[in-house]
């Protein structure tokens, strides 16, 4: 029960944030000299009529602040506007973030499968080779740009012709069978997803040989040594669980990062995702869906952080006391 | 610290790597054959001009160069570009060329190599304008190795400032203050970064672009470094000297400046280091959107929007050349910055932080 409370108050901690985030964006783009409905006056398909409903949902003649209340009101509701080329916001946003959502996923439970082992790994077998390399391997990681690294995979894909490129699925997707259309998504999913898979594992290695070292310099540790426990449940015991538990901070930062991250990556590879749609739209100045991607992505990320100090809360008893 | 920094290998070859790059594009207008504005429209994705030193009867020679000549495949149905093997162009030390001013003062048009009149040595081919690819890469590397460490100059005050405050004060200032940096935090940086570039006003001139970019960089990560400063100003606060420098009647803003951030010190040498290369990979990336540097300025993120399009992918692979360099130079900043952060920071409790 007591755990139960902490995760509410926590949860209720999330809503200032998330209206400043809100007041931040909306300032942000409000004050640039765009014309919010720039875009929309300029496409012939939009109706008068839509434009006048478009002004008055945003009290465009209306001071800011007004203007602000204005739009959170009708998002609260659910009504995000319409892009400039018509469609819904909502429409838009429902089609892309589980793309999104499904690269991220995918990325962060392969990177921790692997990151946790790999970091424990170095760790253990400090200032041997095999440390080394990990650490040459990991640099090396980190420093590629992502969306150079994705380019290179695209050359790799084009000309071998292994891998098709761009979108999510193939243009024969609704007439296969339920394992063709699985292979179909993996197929269209390893490459962008190993771009970010890489560049998030040099991270997540590193911070985890770092934690481990920190626990096994620690004394209780050194109290188990001194008992004479056998190495290897030291590690896997003992070391493991201590190393883990920061890890689960870091979980909402990564998922945030991965954000970012795949904003590049999804518009190398023509992927469907939330970042090559805020892109597009910023490219495009189309303001109703910045604004709503801003808020999502903002969301999302609230959403990560929320999720990894429940895992906290849960896993570490020291919270809580 | 720079003898421990020499002491380690990998760290030595990252300093020394790091200062080649800095010199070569401090020389850029010497070293570069061609001035950043060459273009020559009819010498579209030439690739790149073939060096000979062994000439046709398998002698030794001066290095030498041929001319392209263009020429229009009708069964590809695109240009293709032959050698031209009637007149050889040897390849000179120290010619004149293109006029440029030396600290944007002395004129002078002496460059480190050239070819003889009438020859085009294109060591990295031409991009669509047919610009000298192996030039830009100089001028590209003077905004590109620059923006991050001027973001930095902007962005360090002021989260030292803030941070300081905030932990300082602590109580209803910290809270707001600290609300306000998570909520910055709390929108993914990059889209916040798109955003802003996207709004800048169009028609500017290049500098006031380039500073606005700095800026803008600068905005994304104060946010994160002020939270850490504060945190380490709320362990240092109750500390004896600032509890003396309270009773000798010095005022907050003295003891947070003069007293307790110099504290930091360390920290923020570590964050400066490890922080470069994330700039410089931001900086890239918004130029590679075209959100950054604009054409007809260089920028290695830029010069990389071209290598994209698919038929480029395919067969003009030198348009990749400044990835490669972005590469080697976050790299060495990456290895250097740990280096000095294993000598200050050895036990390495600061490092969750700063990633």
């Amino acid at each position: 029960m007591k755990i139960l409370g902490y995760i509410f108050k926590r949860i209720l901690q999330t809503i200032p944030l998330l209206i400043f985030v809100s007041i931040i964006s909306f300032f942000i783009i409000r004050l640039s000299p765009v014309d919010p409905l720039g875009e929309l006056r300029l496409n012939p398909s939009i109706s008068q009529e839509t434009l006048e409903k478009e002004q008055r949902r945003l009290g465009l003649d209306k001071p800011i602040y007004i203007q602000y209340f204005l739009w959170a009101k009708s998002f609260i509701k659910g009504d995000l506007g319409y892009t400039a080329a018509g469609e819904k916001v909502s429409v838009k946003l429902a089609e892309r973030i589980p793309n999104t959502l499904l690269l991220t996923l995918v990325v962060i439970f392969s990177t921790w499968l692997a990151g946790i082992p790999l970091g424990l790994l170095g760790a253990v077998k400090q200032k041997t080779y095999i440390d080394r390399l990990l650490t040459l391997f990991t640099s090396m990681g980190m420093a590629i740009p992502s969306f150079f690294f994705a380019i290179l995979l695209l050359t790799f894909a084009v000309k071998t012709g292994w891998f098709p490129v761009g979108g999510l699925t193939s243009y024969n997707f609704a007439e296969l069978s339920f394992w063709d259309k699985f292979f179909d998504i993996v197929k269209h999913l390893f490459l962008p997803a190993l771009v970010l898979f890489t560049i998030s594992l040099s991270g997540l290695q590193r911070q985890m040989r770092a934690n481990t070292l920190e626990v096994l310099d620690s004394d209780y540790i050194k109290y188990a040594r001194a008992k004479g426990i056998p190495e290897r449940k030291i590690i896997f015991k003992h070391a493991l669980r201590n190393a883990i538990n920061p890890m689960i901070t870091l979980l909402g930062f990564e998922f945030a990062g991965l954000l970012s991250g795949a904003a590049l990556t999804e518009y190398v590879f023509q992927y469907p995702g939330l970042g090559r749609l805020i892109l597009e739209a910023v490219m495009k100045s189309d303001i109703n869906l910045v604004m709503a991607s801003l808020m999502i992505g903002a969301f999302m990320l609230v959403l990560g952080n929320l999720i990894a100090d429940i895992l906290l809360i849960i896993t570490d008893p020291r919270i809580r006391a | 610290m720079i003898k421990e920094i020499w002491k380690d290998k990998f760290a030595r070859a990252a300093l020394l790597v790091l200062i080649t790059l800095y010199g070569l594009i401090f020389f850029a207008d010497f070293i570069a054959p061609y001035s950043k504005d060459y273009s020559n429209r009819a010498f579209a994705y030439v690739p790149p001009s073939k060096m000979y030193i062994i000439n046709e009867k398998g002698k030794l020679s001066f290095p030498y160069t041929y001319n392209y000549i263009r020429k229009y495949d009708p069964d590809l149905m695109q240009t293709i570009y032959k050698e031209d093997r009637s007149k050889k162009y040897f390849i000179r030390p120290l010619t004149l060329g293109a006029e440029y001013k030396i600290l944007g003062l002395i004129p002078c048009s002496l460059h480190l190599f050239g070819t003889e009149r009438g020859g085009n040595l294109y060591l990295l081919g031409t991009d669509i304008n047919g610009r000298d690819v192996f030039s830009r890469l100089f001028f590209g590397g003077q905004i590109s190795m620059t923006v991050g460490f001027l973001a930095l100059l902007i962005l360090f005050p002021i989260g030292l400032i803030y941070g300081g405050i905030s932990g300082y004060f602590g109580g209803k200032t910290d809270i707001i203050m600290m609300r306000f940096a998570e909520a910055i935090m709390a929108i993914p940086s990059f889209y916040l970064l798109i955003i802003l570039a996207a709004i800048l006003p169009t028609g500017m001139t290049s500098a006031m672009r380039f500073g606005l970019i700095v800026v803008i960089l600068a905005l994304i990560g104060w946010a994160g470094f002020a939270r850490v400063v504060r945190g380490m100003v709320l362990s240092i606060k109750n500390e004896d000297f600032v509890l003396a420098a309270k009773t000798i009647g010095a005022s907050p803003l003295r003891i947070i400046i003069k007293h307790i951030l110099p504290q930091t010190t360390s920290y923020v040498i570590i964050a400066m280091t490890l922080a470069v290369p994330s700039y410089i990979l931001s900086e890239s990336g918004l130029s590679f959107l075209g959100l950054g540097i604009q054409q007809p300025d260089a920028s290695w993120g830029n010069m990389l929007k071209e290598a994209q399009e698919f038929t480029n992918l395919l067969y003009r692979p030198w348009l990749l050349v400044p990835g490669g360099l972005i590469f080697i130079a976050v790299l060495s900043f990456n290895i250097l910055g740990d280096t000095i952060r294993d000598i200050l920071d050895p036990k390495g409790r600061k490092r969750e932080n700063l990633r």
